[in-house]
């Protein structure tokens, strides 16, 4: 087997494994660990998609932000009692089924578009370099939503700090 | 280069484990970090996507989409603490405080 489809399906398996780990264990450290697993292997598989930014952006700003959030406030609220209640609501039977169907649905509509006419793959140097293409394309193209995203922020920071403020 | 229907397929299934662990746990975190896996799933597909089609415009959203899901999360477990204050509970079935 070639080394990148090799790659791919190393770093595949590992997402789903523990992706389905993160939504089955009771503990919800566990959970967050095997969430930023596959944060990771996404990130790799960034990497083969050749988006080095993003592969970057996802180590820094997920693990190193979002799941560092995650895990302080799993410090914040009390575990023990927790890890004794039952992890999945009543509904989980229905819930699931209708989950199941919505991935049969996708395994087919993606399974039929592998024999759509696509367009020609380049090579990959045309997204080369990558951090300074995507600078130009942010701050030229998309200025409008960049602003728009920071307001985003500004609003969200703000709400944060209200909602957990203690009164 | 694996084909790029092989990392829709990817996508469709973490999507559909962050779909089901929406709708499955009770624990508010953990449905948290399920509607992370989602919003990767979908950053997967842009990524892509941009590959196949050679435009950086996918890249540029999927940054869109990390800048929303730090938002989110922000504001997520900003509300979850204020619960947690409020009610001793994070379980999401456990918050009923409209039915009286």
């Amino acid at each position: 087997m070639a080394f990148p489809l090799l790659t791919f399906w190393l770093l595949a398996a590992t997402a789903v494994v523990s992706a389905v780990l993160v939504i089955t264990r009771r503990n919800p450290v566990h959970s967050a660990i095997f969430l930023i697993i596959t944060l990771l292997s996404l990130a790799l598989l960034y990497l083969q998609l050749s988006a080095e930014f993003l592969a970057a952006v996802q180590i820094i700003l997920y693990i190193g932000g979002i799941m560092v959030l995650f895990l302080f406030v799993i410090m914040l609220v009390r575990l023990d009692i927790v890890t004794y209640q039952a992890p999945f609501n009543r509904q989980w039977h229905v819930a699931g089924l209708a989950a199941l169907i919505l991935l049969a649905e996708f395994a087919l509509v993606f399974y039929r578009s592998r024999t759509l006419p696509t367009v020609a793959e380049a090579p990959p140097t045309i997204l080369q370099p990558n951090t300074e293409q995507i600078g130009v394309t942010l701050f030229q193209n998309y200025l409008l939503p960049f602003e728009i995203a920071s307001l985003l922020l500004l609003v969200a920071m703000v709400g944060a700090v209200l909602m957990a403020r203690r009164r | 280069m694996p084909p790029t229907w092989y990392y829709l397929m990817l996508s469709g299934a973490l999507f559909t484990i962050g779909v089901i662990g929406v709708l499955t746990r009770r624990n508010i975190l953990i449905i948290l970090m399920s509607i992370e896996l989602i919003l990767n799933a979908a950053n997967l597909n842009l990524i892509a996507f941009s590959r196949q089609l050679n435009d950086i415009s996918g890249q540029i959203f999927a940054i869109f989409v990390i800048t929303v899901a730090a938002a989110e999360a922000a504001v997520g477990l900003g509300i979850l603490i204020a619960l947690f204050r409020l009610r001793q509970t994070v379980n999401a079935d456990e918050i009923d405080l409209l039915k009286g």
